[in-house]
This record gives C-alpha cells, sequence and structure tokens, in this order.
C-alpha cells in the first residue's frame, strides 16, 4: 500500500492539511493536489530552477524535496507576489524590462530574485547574473531579466513598495 | 487613420506585452497546468536499444498494478493507427526513403527513445511504476551513430531492410563550378563538423486528449507550435472528419522548431482517451525531452572556395554530409535550407553542393531555431576568414569586396529555396549592415586593446559573421478580426506564439487601423475552433504572414465600418474617420457612432431583410499569401578572451548590426535578437549531445548537456537597420531567428582570432576548452612551461 | 521522473535514525536532497526505505575547538558559507564553497550529503583531502572515526557501512599564516569541476616553502594529495620554477577519461591548476607574513 502522511503547510500565509503520498515532490504536491500551478516543472533533476520557491523564506528547488518535508513550514510560491492583481515592483520591472518571453522561467527567475534582492539590495550586474546562474532561461538571453533585476533593486532601494 | 493618442501603442512602439501580467503573477496556463475532471495520466515503455527487434511484451504485471487502466501496445492500436506511419510533412522528390516511424514500435525500434508501450493510470507515479513492470523482448541489432561512417559500404542499417542508409541526396547548383574552379588564382579548402545539440525549451511537451462520444471525435491540447497542422495530422492519422478534432495550444513554454512537429505521443493519448472514455494527458519529463524531442546534430561539410587575386569569389563547391536521424519527418528541408543559406550576403557566380542526407539510429533531426542556416553561414564565414588569413588581408575587408550591393536588389541567387521559389533576395544593405556593427564593436579599436591585453598575458581576438535568412515562408497564416456586438475586438488567428509576444504585436497592427488602443484588442491563438486554416509559429514567419492578415483584415474591417456609419450617419465615408472607438466626422468629431452601434448594425435584426446590402457582421478573415521569401540579415561581432591554459572562452563584447525590416515593436525585436544569440553561444560553445558507438544517448540531463547561464552569455550591443520589404504591405520580415545564425561563426572567428599567435584554426562547432587545448599542443603549458 | 514508492522515515535523534538504518533493508538517509532527490527522480535510485535526517537537530552545528573545526553533517552548506567563525578560521573552505552549485542548492545541501555522495569532483571532497578530514560514523553497533583518505574506496562509494551514517566532519585548521588557494576548472559556473587543486603555503622566516600542501579533484575515484610533489616544494624559494617543477609532476598523475572528458585533458588542467594554486597560495603566505 501506498505509503502516505498528513501534512499541515502554511503556503503564502495560508493554512493547507493534505494527506499525500511520501514520495510526492513539493512541487507536485503544489501544482497538482492546491492547483497552485504558477511554480513550473522544467528539468526535476535541480538544474533549471523553474520550480524554485521560498521555504521559511530560502529559496529552493520545489523538484528536490519531498511534499512530506514541507509539514508545518512555510512555502512561498509566485502566487504571493502580487497583491490584488497589481504586480510588485520586481513583477513590475520584469514587465518594463522585457525580461520574459515565453514566460515558463519566469515564476523561479521572480522567487530567485525576490530572495537575491532582500538579501543584496544593491548589486553589481556580476552578482545579478551569478545570481541568476541556478534559472535557466532559453529566450531572453537572460539581458532583460538582468535589467529588470537592477531596475527593482534601484526602485526598492528608492523606497517603492 | 490613427489620431495622435493611438500612435503610442501601435506599429513602431516598445509598449509593453499584453502577456506578461499573467505569467508574471504565475496565472499562465500551460499544458501542465490544466486539470480535467477525471483526468488519467501517461507514461511510455521506451526502448533502451538505440537498435532492435521488438519481440513479445507481457503486460500482465503492469495491468496487475493498483491504479492501472490500460497498457497500449502496437497491437492493441485501433486499425487505421496500425495500417499508417506517422506522416511525411513535406514531401520531396529527393527523398529516397521515405521512412517513418509507428504511433508505437511495430516490431523494430530505431532510436533509444522510441516508444513502445503506453501505459495509462491514475497518477503520472504509478505509471510510471507500471513501466517498470512491463516486460518486452529486444533482440539488440547493430545501430549506427556516425553518419560518415553510414554511407560507406557494408556499415550496418539503420533500418533492417532498408536498401541504404541513405534517406535522400540532392545537388544544388548555380552556374558551372567546375569549370569556374579551373585557373582560380586560389582555391582553399575546409572541412567543417557542425553539432547543434536541440532546442531545450523550458517547458517540456506534452498532450492532454479529451473523447467525445457523441460526436466520435477529439479536443486535443497540445504544447505545440502550430495547432492546425497538427490537427491535419491527427485527421488523416485517424481518418476523421473535419468537426471531429480540435486543436488548442494554450502557452507553450518555447519551442524553437521541434515543437512545431507532429509526435506519437499525441496519437496515443487520444486512442487512450477513447478507450477510456476519460480525459489522458501526458507530460514529457526532462529524460524523456532528451531521448525524443527533435534535435538538430551533425553535418559534416567538405569545401571548396575559388577567389580571384583581389580575393573576389569565383566559386564554392563541396559536399555537406547531414544526419536526419531514425525517420525523416520534415523530409529534406533542414537540408536544403542549409544548402541554399551559404552564398549569403556575398556574390558567389558558381555554387555547387552535392547533399546526402542519412539515416543513424537516434532521434530524428528537424529544424531548431535557424533550421539548418546557422550550419551554413559558419561554413561560408569560416571560409571568407580562411581567405583573408591566405591572402594576408583584413578580414572585413574580404567580405566588403564581396557583398551584393543594395543597388542589385531584387538579387537572384540563381537556386531554388524550399519555398519553391528561386532565392531572390527582396532587400537589404548588407554593406551598411557590416559597417554599422564595426562601427559599434569598435573593430577599429580592437587591435589597441588587443596588444594591450598581450602584453598581460591575455589573447583576445575578434570576428565577425554576416547572414543573410529567408523569413516569412508562405503559404499563408490567418487572421480573423472581428468587433462582438458588444463593441469587443478579437483577432483570431492560427498563428501559435511561444514567446514571441504575438498577443501585442498582432493587437498593434490592428489598433493602428482601428482607432483604439491595443490593450482593447484580444488576441486568440492556435485553436482550431475559432479559425478553419492556419499554419503555425516557426521558420520567423508569423510577423510577416500573420502580421499582414491582420493588418489586411482590419484594414478591411474599419473599411465596413465606415460604409455602414455613413448608413448610419447620412454622410460619405470620406468624411469618416476611426479614434477611440468610433467612427466619427472628420469635421465634426462629436458627430460619431460607436463601434458597438455599428456592429449591431453589421449583423441584421431578426426577420429584416439585409438584402443588397454589405455582407453581414463587422468582421473580416484575411489570409495573405506571400508570393516567396522575405530576406533579414545581419552582422556579428564577438569579442573574446581566450585563457590559453584552460582553454576557456570568455565573449567580452557582443555586438549585433539586425535588419529585420520595419520593426513592429522594437523591444520585442531586441528580445528575439538577444536570445537568439544566448543559443548561438551555446551552439558555438556548449551544447553537445553525446553518443557512445552503439548511439546510445549519453548527454540525457542538464548536468551533461550545458544550456548557457546568465555567467555565460555577454551582454549584447543592438544596432537596428531598416530596410523595407516591398513584398508585404507593412514592409517587415522576420526577426526568431537571426540572433542564432550568424553567432557561431563569428565566435569561432573570434577564438581563431585570438590564437592566431599559435597557427590554431578552428573548423568544429561547438568548439570546447578540452579541444582548444588540444589544439595548441605545447602552447597550452602556458606560463607552466 | 517520478520517485519510485518508498517507505518514509523521520526520526528526530541520531539514535533513532541509527535503530531505523539497521532496522531495514534497502534504506537510504536522505540530507539536503539535492543529490538523491535527482537520483530517486531519474529511478537511479529506488530505496525501500528513506530515513529523512532532517529533523534530527542535534546534527547540524559549527564548533571551533582544539585547533580544528567540527561541523555536523546535517549542516547546510549555506550556513558555512555565511559562517563568521569559518570566515575567521578556515575561510579556504569558503573560498571553496562559492563554487559549489547555487545559491538555491547550498541553500538545502548539507556537508555530510556532499561528502557521502562523494563526487570525485566535489569542491568539499577536495577540502576534506587537502584539510585531513576525520569522518566521524555512527550506526548501533557504536561510533567510529574514518581518516578521509579511507572514506572514499571507489567513485561514488564511500568506507560507510550499509548501517552506518556520517554524524559529523572535523577539519584541522591550517596553522595560521599558511596562504592557501582554491581552483577549479569548470565548464561554467557552479558546475562540478573538471579538475579542482587546493594548496596551503607556509613560510618560515627566509621566506622559503616550510609547509606545502596539495589536493588534486577530479583526475580519478577520489581527490589525491600528491605527497612527492608537496615534499619536493619544501625549502624552496615560492616562485615560478618551483611552481612549474610542481605543475609538471602533477601532470603525471593518473586521470580517468569518460564520454566529455580525456584523461589527457585532465592532466593537463592538473598541471595549470596546480600552478595557480600554489602561486595563489604562495602570494597569500607572503602578504601574511610581510602585512
Amino acid at each position: 500500500m501506498a505509503d502516505t502522511r498528513t501534512i499541515a503547510v502554511t503556503i503564502n500565509g495560508k493554512p493547507h492539511t493534505a494527506t499525500i503520498e511520501t514520495r510526492m515532490t513539493l512541487v507536485d504536491f503544489l501544482r497538482h493536489e492546491l492547483k497552485l500551478t504558477g511554480t513550473h516543472v522544467g528539468c526535476e533533476h535541480g538544474v533549471c530552477g523553474a520550480c524554485t520557491v521560498l521555504v521559511n523564506g530560502i529559496s529552493a528547488r520545489a523538484c528536490l524535496m519531498l511534499a512530506v518535508q514541507c509539514d508545518s513550514q512555510q512555502v512561498t510560491t509566485v502566487e504571493s507576489l502580487a497583491t490584488d492583481g497589481k504586480l510588485n515592483v520586481l513583477q513590475q520591472a520584469f514587465q518594463d524590462n522585457h525580461g520574459l518571453q515565453c514566460g515558463f522561467c519566469t515564476p523561479g527567475m521572480l522567487m530567485t530574485l525576490t530572495e537575491f534582492l532582500r538579501d543584496k539590495p544593491d548589486p553589481t550586474v556580476a552578482e545579478v547574473r551569478e545570481a541568476l546562474s541556478g534559472n535557466l532561461c532559453r529566450c531572453t538571453g537572460y539581458q532583460g531579466i538582468v535589467d529588470a533585476a537592477l531596475d527593482a533593486a534601484k526602485k526598492l532601494r528608492e523606497g517603492a513598495r | 487613420m490613427k489620431s495622435g493618442a493611438e500612435k503610442l501603442t501601435g506599429f513602431g512602439a516598445s509598449v509593453k506585452r499584453k502577456e506578461d501580467p499573467a505569467f508574471l503573477r504565475g496565472e499562465g496556463q500551460f499544458i501542465d497546468d490544466i486539470h480535467l475532471p477525471e483526468m488519467l495520466h501517461a507514461a511510455f515503455v521506451r526502448s533502451p536499444y538505440a537498435h532492435a527487434k521488438v519481440g513479445a511484451i507481457d503486460k500482465t504485471a503492469a495491468l496487475a498494478l493498483p491504479g492501472v487502466h490500460a497498457v497500449i501496445t502496437y497491437a492493441d492500436l485501433p486499425e487505421e493507427i496500425r495500417r499508417q506511419t506517422m506522416p511525411l510533412l513535406v514531401p520531396h522528390p529527393a527523398i529516397k526513403q521515405a521512412l517513418l516511424p509507428y504511433a508505437l514500435a511495430k516490431d523494430e525500434t530505431c532510436y533509444a527513445g522510441e516508444p513502445v508501450v503506453c501505459v495509462i493510470a491514475d497518477s503520472r507515479y504509478i505509471a510510471e511504476d507500471a513501466t517498470q513492470l512491463v516486460e518486452v523482448d529486444y533482440e539488440p541489432l547493430p545501430a549506427v551513430n556516425d553518419c560518415r561512417a553510414v554511407i560507406e559500404d557494408g556499415a550496418p542499417l539503420a533500418h533492417a531492410g532498408a536498401e541504404s542508409n541513405i534517406a535522400a541526396r540532392f545537388p544544388v547548383k548555380v552556374g558551372d563550378a567546375d569549370r569556374a574552379f579551373t585557373g582560380a588564382a586560389h582555391v582553399f579548402r575546409e572541412k567543417i563538423y557542425q553539432h547543434r545539440g536541440g532546442p531545450f525549451f523550458m517547458e517540456c511537451r506534452g498532450a492532454i486528449a479529451q473523447y467525445d462520444a457523441q460526436s466520435q471525435g477529439y479536443t486535443l491540447h497540445v504544447s505545440s507550435q502550430g495547432s492546425h497542422r497538427l490537427k491535419r495530422c491527427m485527421l488523416d492519422m485517424f481518418e476523421l472528419g473535419d468537426h471531429q478534432m480540435r486543436v488548442i495550444a494554450p502557452d507553450v513554454g518555447g519551442g524553437f522548431g521541434p515543437k512545431g512537429s507532429f509526435y506519437p505521443e499525441y496519437i496515443n493519448v487520444a486512442v487512450a482517451a477513447r478507450l477510456l472514455r476519460r480525459p489522458v494527458k501526458w507530460i514529457e519529463d526532462r529524460r524523456e525531452n532528451f531521448l525524443t524531442t527533435h534535435q538538430e546534430r551533425d553535418q559534416y561539410w567538405d569545401m571548396e572556395i575559388a577567389v580571384d587575386a583581389d580575393a573576389k569569389i569565383i566559386g564554392v563547391r563541396g559536399q555537406l554530409i547531414h544526419e536526419t536521424g531514425a525517420y525523416v519527418p520534415w523530409g529534406i528541408v533542414l537540408p536544403w535550407i542549409t544548402a541554399t543559406t551559404v552564398p549569403g550576403p556575398y556574390v558567389v557566380p558558381h555554387f555547387k553542393l552535392d547533399v546526402i542526407s542519412v539515416f543513424t539510429n537516434k532521434i530524428q533531426t528537424t529544424p531548431v531555431r535557424g533550421a539548418g542556416r546557422p550550419e551554413a553561414v559558419t561554413t561560408m564565414e569560416r571560409l571568407m576568414d580562411r581567405v583573408a588569413r591566405e591572402l594576408k588581408l583584413d578580414r572585413a575587408e574580404v567580405r566588403r569586396r564581396n557583398f551584393v550591393q543594395p543597388e542589385q536588389m531584387p538579387y537572384k541567387v540563381g537556386i531554388i529555396f524550399r519555398d519553391g521559389r528561386p532565392v531572390t533576395y527582396d532587400s537589404g544593405d548588407y554593406p551598411a549592415s557590416q559597417a554599422a556593427a564595426l562601427k559599434t564593436a569598435d573593430y577599429d579599436g580592437f587591435a589597441k586593446r588587443q596588444a594591450a591585453a598581450r602584453k598581460q598575458g591575455r589573447y583576445l581576438g575578434i570576428g565577425l559573421a554576416n547572414a543573410v535568412e529567408a523569413t516569412g515562408l508562405g503559404p499563408y497564416e490567418s487572421a480573423t478580426v472581428r468587433v462582438a456586438t458588444s463593441g469587443r475586438i478579437v483577432i483570431y488567428t492560427g498563428a501559435t506564439p511561444q514567446g514571441q509576444s504575438h498577443k501585442t504585436t498582432l493587437a498593434q497592427i490592428a489598433s493602428d487601423q482601428l482607432g483604439v488602443d491595443f490593450n482593447d484588442i484580444t488576441v486568440v491563438t492556435a485553436d482550431t475552433a475559432t479559425t478553419a486554416l492556419g499554419i503555425g509559429s516557426f521558420a520567423a514567419r508569423t510577423a510577416v504572414n500573420a502580421g499582414s492578415s491582420v493588418h489586411v483584415a482590419a484594414m478591411e474591417v474599419a473599411a465596413k465600418a465606415k460604409k455602414i456609419a455613413a448608413g448610419m450617419m447620412e454622410c460619405v465615408e470620406d468624411d469618416l474617420e476611426l479614434a477611440d472607438g468610433y467612427v466619427r466626422l472628420k469635421s465634426a468629431p462629436d458627430v460619431k457612432k460607436s463601434l458597438r452601434e455599428i456592429a449591431v448594425k453589421s449583423i441584421g435584426m431578426p426577420g429584416f431583410s439585409m438584402a443588397g446590402g454589405l455582407p453581414p457582421g463587422l468582421e473580416h478573415t484575411a489570409h495573405f499569401t506571400p508570393d516567396q521569401a522575405v530576406y533579414s540579415s545581419g552582422t556579428h561581432v564577438a569579442e573574446v578572451e581566450v585563457d590559453i591554459e584552460t582553454g576557456e572562452v570568455n565573449i567580452v563584447r557582443y555586438t549585433v548590426a539586425h535588419d529585420c525590416g520595419r520593426v513592429i515593436n522594437p523591444m520585442v525585436v531586441e528580445g528575439q535578437v538577444i536570445g537568439g544569440v544566448a543559443h548561438g553561444v551555446g551552439n558555438a560553445l556548449y551544447e553537445q549531445l553525446a553518443f557512445d558507438e552503439n548511439a546510445q544517448p549519453l548527454s540525457t540531463n542538464f548536468g551533461e548537456y550545458l544550456l548557457p547561464m546568465a555567467t555565460d552569455v555577454p551582454h549584447v550591443d543592438l544596432v537596428h537597420l531598416e530596410t523595407p520589404s516591398p513584398l508585404n504591405p507593412l514592409g517587415i520580415k522576420g526577426a526568431g531567428e537571426g540572433g542564432t545564425i550568424s553567432a557561431i561563426g563569428a565566435i569561432l572567428g573570434a577564438v581563431e582570432h585570438a590564437l592566431e599567435p599559435f597557427g590554431v584554426h578552428i573548423a568544429e562547432a561547438p568548439i570546447s576548452p578540452q579541444r582548444i587545448v588540444a589544439l595548441l599542443g605545447e602552447h597550452a603549458r602556458g606560463r607552466t612551461k | 521522473m517520478k520517485p519510485a514508492p518508498f517507505t518514509y522515515h523521520d526520526p528526530r535523534s541520531l539514535g533513532d535514525a541509527t535503530a531505523l538504518l539497521a532496522q531495514h533493508e534497502n534504506a537510504r538517509v536522505l540530507a539536503g536532497g539535492q543529490s538523491l532527490m535527482p537520483m530517486m527522480n531519474f529511478r537511479y535510485a529506488m530505496p525501500d526505505h528513506l530515513i529523512d535526517l532532517n529533523k534530527v537537530d542535534e546534527l547540524a552545528y559549527i564548533r571551533i575547538e582544539d585547533n580544528a573545526l567540527k561541523i555536523g553533517a546535517m549542516t547546510r552548506q549555506r550556513d558555512i558559507e555565511f559562517s563568521a567563525d569559518i570566515g575567521e578560521h578556515c575561510p579556504l573552505l569558503q573560498a571553496a564553497l562559492a563554487h559549489v552549485g547555487h545559491r538555491q542548492t547550498r541553500n538545502r545541501g548539507t556537508l555530510g550529503g556532499s561528502l557521502c555522495h562523494q563526487d570525485p569532483s566535489a569542491e568539499l571532497v577536495n577540502i576534506a583531502a587537502l584539510l585531513g578530514a576525520t569522518m566521524h560514523a555512527a550506526s548501533t553497533r557504536g561510533e567510529r572515526d574514518i581518516p578521509f583518505a579511507e572514506f572514499a574506496v571507489a567513485y561514488m562509494t564511500t568506507a560507510l557501512e550499509p548501517d552506518e551514517m556520517l554524524t559529523a566532519v572535523t577539519f584541522p585548521l591550517p596553522q595560521k599564516n599558511c596562504g592557501h588557494a582554491f581552483v577549479e576548472f569548470a565548464r561554467r559556473h557552479g558546475d562540478f569541476a573538471i579538475v579542482a587543486c587546493s594548496a596551503l603555503i607556509g613560510l618560515d622566516a627566509k621566506g622559503h616553502i616550510a609547509e606545502a600542501a596539495i589536493a588534486l579533484s577530479g583526475l580519478s575515484h577520489a581527490p589525491v594529495r600528491p605527497a612527492e610533489i608537496e615534499q619536493a616544494l619544501l625549502g624552496q624559494k615560492p616562485g615560478a620554477d618551483a611552481f612549474k617543477a610542481a605543475a609538471a609532476e602533477a601532470e603525471k598523475l593518473d586521470a580517468g577519461a569518460d564520454a566529455y572528458i580525456t584523461s589527457s585533458y585532465r592532466q593537463h588542467l592538473a598541471r595549470v591548476l596546480t600552478y595557480r594554486a600554489l602561486e595563489q597560495a604562495a602570494a597569500q603566505a607572503n602578504e601574511m607574513q610581510h602585512g
């Protein structure tokens, strides 16, 4: 019989309780059990970064975690970023700087940069590129994403919200 | 005509994309985001061998696993699916053996990963468990890997029972190359190996099939580049009526060519949905993606160039061995595009290429971003660099002497393109393109930079590459512009975006004609239920085809709106204009009728005659059919630093001059070009699909297959040139692939230039640090010598 | 790419963890999951029992004691990366960590996970070899210490018994006056190195080499400490001649080949990186001596 557990996870501030198979990855739990499909699956081996979420505020590959490991933890996904549909500073910077094309890698990029800009509010271009090196994009050549990160950093330093 | 305010958002404006907010909020709807009630999940048993006979299949254990609903083999497929192989998408008389696979292997598998059994279960987890329980008797057969070796006598056959390993062979000719070569001042020979890896879009493929017992028809959601062509393939395979198949592409997470192909999994999910009367989803995982999504791998070139004493080209000739892989779904499209792209922006009076397309036991090759053009351009630019080196001329100067001049437009190259038309460049200014790129790259200042670096023991090089790219291929793309009776405007098109921003750019085009903001126009793409005909988005064709169709359709709708309004307002059409959602009197803007009122009028009233009036509906459908391809062009300049001790290449500066005619949205075009450069960087330096001698794929994850990361791709300086095309109403040309096409040639040239002091010659792509060190020999010991 | 079924265990203490490990056949311990989880998703690893150590809090700590750095096996790589203590006492470890994967993988990845995965190109494996780390293992049968040199027994295989797990690692701290270097060549930022070289150089009062340690990884199944090269450097004046001689010897070390990289390229990199590591370490030592 399948090995199952009941877990209680707080996702984007909202508590969820579910009984799941213990082998289910966190990203499949988010996407297919909770229908939070903003977090994407790109490789399932921890390289592409499309599934990046924050676990207790720290970025992680959701394809390399089991959902059961998030019992009583806080998970933050891309769906948390906008408020009442209004894009936050980073999201808006992505639109303003053409930081996305097909949009598939975008949620992972946003979560990586959410953590990065929180820890490093005034990064250099090289630091931004290094921070992004764990997220693959095949469309943009990264230039728009780098520009968006720098633009968002500037606006956040100036107090934008 | 547009009013002042609309100029900010119509054709030519860098408006922000309509697509973005949903994607940024995580509200995009990609194929795996779709959840249907009662949906089941598919996984495939795939051949572990590159070539094998398939014997008995025992599915007992798999069927016994709780949660498994079906285990489907070739023998279980419906008769019409067993009877037919997958379709040949583009037939051509040069194809000697049109070998194509069945939906599931019948008795032979010809590449590792070929689907043999389809398992349907409650979840993907259980489906994968079940695939491990299916027992298949395989008898391994000799597999062929190297596409040069397989055409030799006695080589094993990629397909048991085939007459040879040659899929197609054809000549491409201009003038009389052999005669021209006799007596040429200089003839140089280059043998070049090129490998382009695969598309590696971030979203893998996937499909969901639903069966409707009442109509005996299907709805198929597919992550695809063209719903309509896919529908046609499905109708042909299942032998159905037009009403029995609806194909919809949801948001598509990158395509780059291979998502435009037709794959066996799509047939299987439809078969399973009919069998089980439940929706069936299959999502390709990344391992399957490495094994089964089409790639664009090996080409071996053996080429000669003849020039006169002034380095002017007399002729180019040689042989191209092109690997088609296990099957030929696209016929000879890929090698044909390659062959016809070779002359590029240069006057090549005599040209002869013997093209051989050969089978191997590897996943088939079909167009990937650039579609054979990058290889052609790399080859030609390697030849140009060779001429410059041998004749001790500046590399830019050699190119300058050979350019087709703007006053020669339209210029007939003398060969036939894949659209069946003679290759005729419609417009372009190639000398200006190169000059602009060199200026922005500070080509003239390079020698100084190089000398300064050498003093510190650092090796800089600069390289350049020019290309002309056939874009905007026909036959057409559909566009319907419709004003609903609510006044809301929608565009339906067969174009199928994967990041190219069609929902923004097509709205921009229509907004100019309809006098509304582009945000007031909704663009609905890639649903065969909304528009009868369509082709899809590939080959940098959508802006030209769909863009022109939208333009024509919107113009017709505007004219019709004026006609109806003139009747309503009792004035003449010439006195009217469209602005802000109204048709109004030019002389008295307050006298106006809204598009909503006009749309209501246009559909008539039940019981009242419309006889003698306009055709009903405030709408128009157009299918712009271009006469021939339109030719974009560009120049890339790469400046690199090579670490001679490790062989590492670092791109320190990168410049692109790009001419895609009139630009709908400069921001979007820049994004397309820069993204294309990144793909070219991968092809030049990183991306290699390794196979062992039995054609077993070795690169099956992102740790071994190296996609360029943010730390590998340079900042790109971009110069826009605009030579409008005379061949479509908007003067536009395609932009989706130009970034990739010239990148490899420019980067290889730069690496070779950096290593000039050591006499290193680069004749392969990708070029790896290991290979650079090998070519450097003792020199690579550098400071440790 | 979904993991095969398993029974999940999440013990809260080391005792519970080792008991589970002793009790179950085909069990694997799960640390940060950055190596094991991909292998499970690919079904290269299909354990029947997965023993998740992430709730065994006693295995996560960083301690400086007796001129040594002791780190619990479940300490996250990010905690090592950001530890002020390690920055002060063993900056070399942080220099190597800068090359390990990416922010997201270091956030979850652990010291013990990396060392038990024992990828021959892994940066932490290299440093463990250079510093001569001691691996502390535990099972229900008791505890034992394994010198790092005996820890890697074959390609990606450790000396741990099936019922045993790594609990902590002790790194002897380099002498205060030693300069250090970690250099590697990888195709992209964050990739496993093709070859990596770390070095420690200490100088005597005359400025001659009094202490030399070199670890080269990526050449074969485990990192090597080329004792003869280290010995030959002692008493030499740091400089191009000494480093060239060392580099030339490094090129002679055995190296393996795979589908992508030849043994001769690995050996070439050993040569180049040895030179660079020595140069960098000596420069730092010199700076420390002369302020």
